[in-house]
């Protein structure tokens, strides 16, 4: 009842034209990494965060994003030194703003599905705590990380 | 071998074959849902539809048990200290357990109780008693924590409680030993007309669930048993079980089985609060404690209270009837519709049961057959709604469903049976292994019940589980009722002893469950909320350590200055703001139980050093890959050191 279909043409040209297509979606997707690659884009990281309008510091911001991390994320943070996770001087050169706030707030998934992130866990080895902080809050954080490296010299390379 | 021995040998591999043969007969007579597996398989990841609170009896604790796995999710510890989180051992939970008689380790908790509102379960709150020294318990189903505990005074085994009314506007309690009223000295055969029953009304704060006594009604000696109350057209009154109407103080079993009937006591609290009113009730001494968490320190409070509002009968007409119930009756349970009152008439094989509004009818006739010590004792035939006959041996206690049938557990007969209201036929049974005490219906004693399951909570186990040496976990078997007939489906086993329980749909719960404690809202004064805050105190010979935790160290986590003969408590803050992510601590030689602090939470363990020397700390709950070395020193010296205190961490 069902005897093999006989060789089909058409659906051998099929397979082809969708395994060309694939191949060059693929080339279209790492463009971007080779960008980042050579330091033109920094990661967005993984999270709620897709993009972040950056203005000039609000001073308002930064004294809530203190607050905020002097109270939850003090006990793992330092600035200038290591010490449960890593300092957090320059942190806004290194990171993307995205890629700060998805850490601080989607840090779970990070670890596991971002590279950056991965790589951070397999060097300290203690995960990064998810504080349960808002969209808000982290924002502010952001804003308190942005006043810090501000008022840091030059590095000269 | 001979002839003789040969025969011998047949007979006797005959009489073994036979004898399997029998006990397997018996054990496949349940009837067993072909699809037992499917309708009781949750899937990896998946979860169960109803939570279940069970009593755990002389646990003196609760467990959470998801229908229909039957998996235990967690116990809730009540009355008794629980090792496994420091309840009732750590400085804040121990005033939780303080009564009148002093700080007690252990009670015995029968009756969970689901909070009402126009008596359909609500979700908030669960209450239980403790039997042995009068309590009531309230546990927030926000975070499965016992929140308060209030002692019931002039009371002698607190069993026919918690039960609500339809708004939990009031919990009821009642005297299953009487005692003498007031308590004093006098010979123990000088019961009859001397010892007293009290009939408790505890108010619940609508919003808080707060409760107080708020009246106490003085009742004749008996055994009052169980209890509920009544809804819809009977809301205002409450329904108790009692025995040893005989009055006997000494071999019960015999001497409290002598009559026929005994008494289902009917009590109208809504004319209680009128004569209250009106100036009847009597401001009397009693002590009795009342201990409650503070929400946002996490810290019990312990007050004793000196004074309760009594009611006696003679001062308010009205107030309270006896229905005569045969025979020593041991549960009263009230349908959906309030109609109904269904006492389990222990000692009878007749099912009786009450009509409401036949009640209300009588009293109104005065269709009165005598008093006993002035409480109007009805006739028996004018309050009568019908007889289910022959019924069972044993029946204790009462389920519903919504389509106006009953299910009653039988004691003697281990079986449940299912019958209908109005025409009194019995219309199922199924046998239950093994001596079924309580059942539950989701819903099932309120005006909405879930018609899912019934679920036999058994007082004997034997044969169910594999053996384990002489004590055995009591059996709880989940049956089917969502078709005609009742289909078994599960057998597993509880903690303690399943006294009672009661089951609600999950989302009820579910949805209102906390995951943390907002570190930002905590107020203990102890509390160190970043590691800045985190120092070493003197005060006299207490020392206070303000410690943090989060993964994967203590700060400080380096104590020095400690000496022989100080009291150390240690207040460790969970810093963590994510959900189960608890950290533990414990240190050498510590005479109590480690404490579970969860996130944003502060406990506070005391320690008494007894040597000089140095002395580990650790986390107890395995919280990351370096939870190996979530560790700490504290260094004790000698009574005249003069080592200044210091504290440090990392350097």
């Amino acid at each position: 009842m069902n005897a093999p279909p006989p060789f089909n043409f058409a659906g051998r040209m099929l397979l082809v034209t969708v395994a060309t297509v694939s191949f060059l979606a693929l080339l279209l997707l790492l463009v971007p990494a080779l960008a980042q690659d050579e330091g033109e884009a920094l990661s967005k990281g993984i999270g709620p965060i897709e993009s972040v309008e950056l203005g000039p510091i609000d001073e308002t911001l930064v004294a809530a994003g203190k607050e905020t991390f002097e109270l939850l994320c003090t006990a793992c943070h330092k600035f200038e030194e290591r010490y449960v996770g890593p300092p957090l001087h320059r942190v806004t050169e290194r990171r993307s703003p995205e890629w700060i706030m998805n850490m601080i707030l989607n840090p779970t998934q990070m670890a596991m599905e971002d590279p950056i992130a991965f790589d951070l866990l397999a060097e300290y080895m203690t995960p990064m705590a998810d504080q349960s902080v808002t969209e808000e809050q982290a924002r502010a954080i952001l804003e308190y990380f942005r006043s810090i490296d501000a008022e840091l010299p030059d590095e000269t390379p | 071998m001979s002839k003789a021995s040969w025969l011998r040998l047949i007979v006797a591999a005959l009489v073994i074959t036979l004898g399997v043969v029998v006990v397997q007969a018996q054990r496949t007579q349940v009837r067993v849902a072909d699809d037992a597996a499917e309708h009781t398989h949750v899937a990896p990841g998946e979860h169960d539809d109803f939570y279940a609170f069970l009593s755990g009896g002389y646990s003196g604790q609760i467990s959470v048990v998801g229908l229909p796995s039957g998996r235990t999710l967690r116990t809730i510890p009540v009355f008794s200290q629980w090792a496994e989180n420091g309840y009732g051992y750590t400085e804040e939970t121990k005033p939780l357990l303080m009564t009148s008689q002093g700080f007690l380790a252990w009670d015995d908790s029968h009756h969970s109780q689901l909070s009402q509102t126009d008596g359909v379960t609500d979700g908030r709150w669960v209450f239980i008693n403790g039997n042995n020294t009068p309590r009531i318990a309230r546990i927030d189903l926000s975070t499965f924590e016992t929140k308060e505990i209030i002692e019931i005074p002039n009371t002698g085994g607190n069993h026919a409680s918690p039960f609500t009314t339809e708004n939990s506007e009031y919990l009821v309690s009642a005297t299953r030993f009487s005692i003498p009223y007031p308590q004093q000295d006098i010979p123990i055969a000088d019961y009859e007309g001397n010892f007293k029953g009290m009939i408790s009304f505890i108010a619940v704060e609508p919003d808080t669930g707060e409760m107080s006594v708020d009246f106490q009604l003085l009742m004749p000696g008996f055994d009052y048993d169980v209890s509920h109350c009544g809804r819809g057209p009977s809301h205002g009154w409450c329904f108790f079980s009692s025995y040893n109407t005989e009055e006997a103080h000494t071999l019960l079993e015999v001497n409290a089985s002598q009559r026929d009937k005994d008494f289902v006591a009917a009590v109208n609290w809504q004319r209680a609060n009128e004569c209250l009113a009106d100036g009847a009730g009597e401001s009397v001494a009693a002590r009795y404690a009342h201990n409650m968490i503070d929400e946002s320190s996490g810290i019990a409070s312990h007050e004793m209270l000196e004074e309760v509002t009594l009611l006696t009968p003679e001062a308010c007409s009205g107030v309270v009837y006896f229905l005569p119930t045969p025979k020593s009756p041991h549960g009263v349970d009230v349908d959906p519709s309030g109609e109904y009152i269904v006492p389990g008439g222990k000692l009878s094989a007749t099912i009786a049961v009450h009509s409401f509004s036949r009640m209300l009818e009588a009293i109104e006739n005065g269709a009165v057959s005598g008093d006993a010590y002035g409480v109007p004792i009805l006739e028996f035939e004018s309050v009568l709604a019908g007889e289910v006959e022959r019924a069972c041996l044993g029946p204790l206690h009462n389920e519903f469903d919504t389509k106006g049938n009953v299910y009653t557990s039988c004691f003697l007969t281990s079986e449940i049976i299912k019958w209908k209201l109005g025409t009194w036929e019995i219309v199922d049974r199924i046998p239950t292994f093994y001596s079924i005490g309580h059942l539950l219906v989701p819903g099932g004693d309120s005006a909405q019940p879930w018609d899912t399951y019934v679920v036999a909570l058994n007082k004997i186990t034997k044969d169910r589980y594999l053996p384990t040496g002489p004590e055995l976990a009591h059996s709880a078997q989940l049956i089917d009722i969502s078709g005609d007939r009742m289909q078994m489906l599960l057998d597993f086993p509880t903690q303690g002893e399943p006294h009672y329980g009661q089951a609600l749909p999950a989302e009820l719960v579910s949805e209102n469950s906390l995951r943390i404690f907002p570190l930002a809202e905590n107020t203990h004064p102890f509390a160190a909320k970043t590691e800045d805050e985190t120092r070493v105190e003197r005060d006299g010979s207490d020392v206070h350590v303000y410690m943090t935790a989060i993964r994967s160290h203590f700060a400080p986590d380096v104590i020095e200055g400690v000496k022989l003969g100080d009291t150390v408590y240690f207040h460790v803050t969970n810093l963590e703001q994510d959900w189960d992510i608890p950290h533990g601590f414990a240190t050498y030689g510590m005479e109590g139980a480690n404490a579970l602090i969860m996130p944003g939470q502060t406990l506070t363990v005391k320690w008494t050093p007894q040597d000089v020397g140095v002395f580990p700390f650790y986390c107890t709950d395995f919280c990351s890959a370096l939870h190996q070395e979530m560790q700490g020193y504290i260094r004790v010296s000698p009574a005249d050191s003069d080592l200044a205190l210091s504290w440090s961490v990392g350097e």
